[in-house]
């Protein structure tokens, strides 16, 4: 499955680019997790890091469809 | 009123929409743009945001907020892009009946906007940059 990746602060510094494409070879966030951090392991450093699917905070188990809006969060550092 | 904005924050302007004639006390907390981080000095700073969900992120805790207070009027606005010190980089407004309520409430909403709102500042200093909280 082709999947865009929106990329923030860090992360697209990490990926190399503002939406990066993924074959993914699994179907959960954490699929993708795991995927992602073999291909760019300067994530697994990172404090933290979160997917948002829909603009939502996403959990491992959630599962991803083609059409979903996808985004890495690192740790944020808003105010 | 939840808002991001690339141009200055006109603080005036975010209180006025968090009055409310039913308020009896408005606390608004100011976040300026710091000159220095661990006694480097700070030449400007850029934030960036993940805008959509970002608002939908500030509206959870504003909603959270009304659960826990009686809001009369709350008001949010971040700015993005280049700041240079001294420069405000957000504003929260909130109100309500009595002050003891606004203040409590005006600190949680900005407590939890750093925690969860998808934004980022990266740090330029005189000799390199860094992404803030991004590594332990």
């Amino acid at each position: 499955m082709n999947v865009k990746i929106k990329t923030f602060g860090i992360s697209r510094d990490i990926l190399g680019g503002r939406e990066v494409a993924i074959d993914l070879s699994g179907t959960s966030v954490g699929d993708l997790r795991k995927q992602l951090n073999s291909q760019f392991p300067e994530l697994i450093k990172l404090n933290s890091l979160f997917i948002a699917v829909n603009l939502e905070y996403a959990s491992d188990e959630v599962l991803i469809q083609e059409k979903d809006e996808i985004a890495l969060i690192p740790p944020v550092s808003g105010g | 009123m939840i808002a991001l904005t690339h141009k200055p924050i006109e603080v005036q302007k975010v209180i006025q929409a968090a009055t409310a004639d039913a308020a009896g006390a408005v606390t608004t907390f100011i976040g300026t743009v710091r000159n220095q981080t661990a006694g480097k000095n700070v030449v400007r700073l850029e934030y960036e945001a993940y805008e959509p969900m970002a608002v939908s992120e500030i509206q959870k805790i504003i909603a959270q907020a009304r659960e826990r207070w009686a809001l009369t009027g709350w008001a949010v606005e971040h700015r993005t892009g280049v700041l240079l010190p001294g420069e405000i980089a957000v504003v929260v407004s909130v109100s309500t009946p009595h002050r003891k309520d606004s203040f409590t409430a005006c600190q949680y909403v900005i407590d939890q906007l750093k925690e969860t709102v998808p934004i980022w500042k990266r740090e330029f200093f005189d000799d390199g940059d860094q992404w803030v909280s991004a590594h332990p």
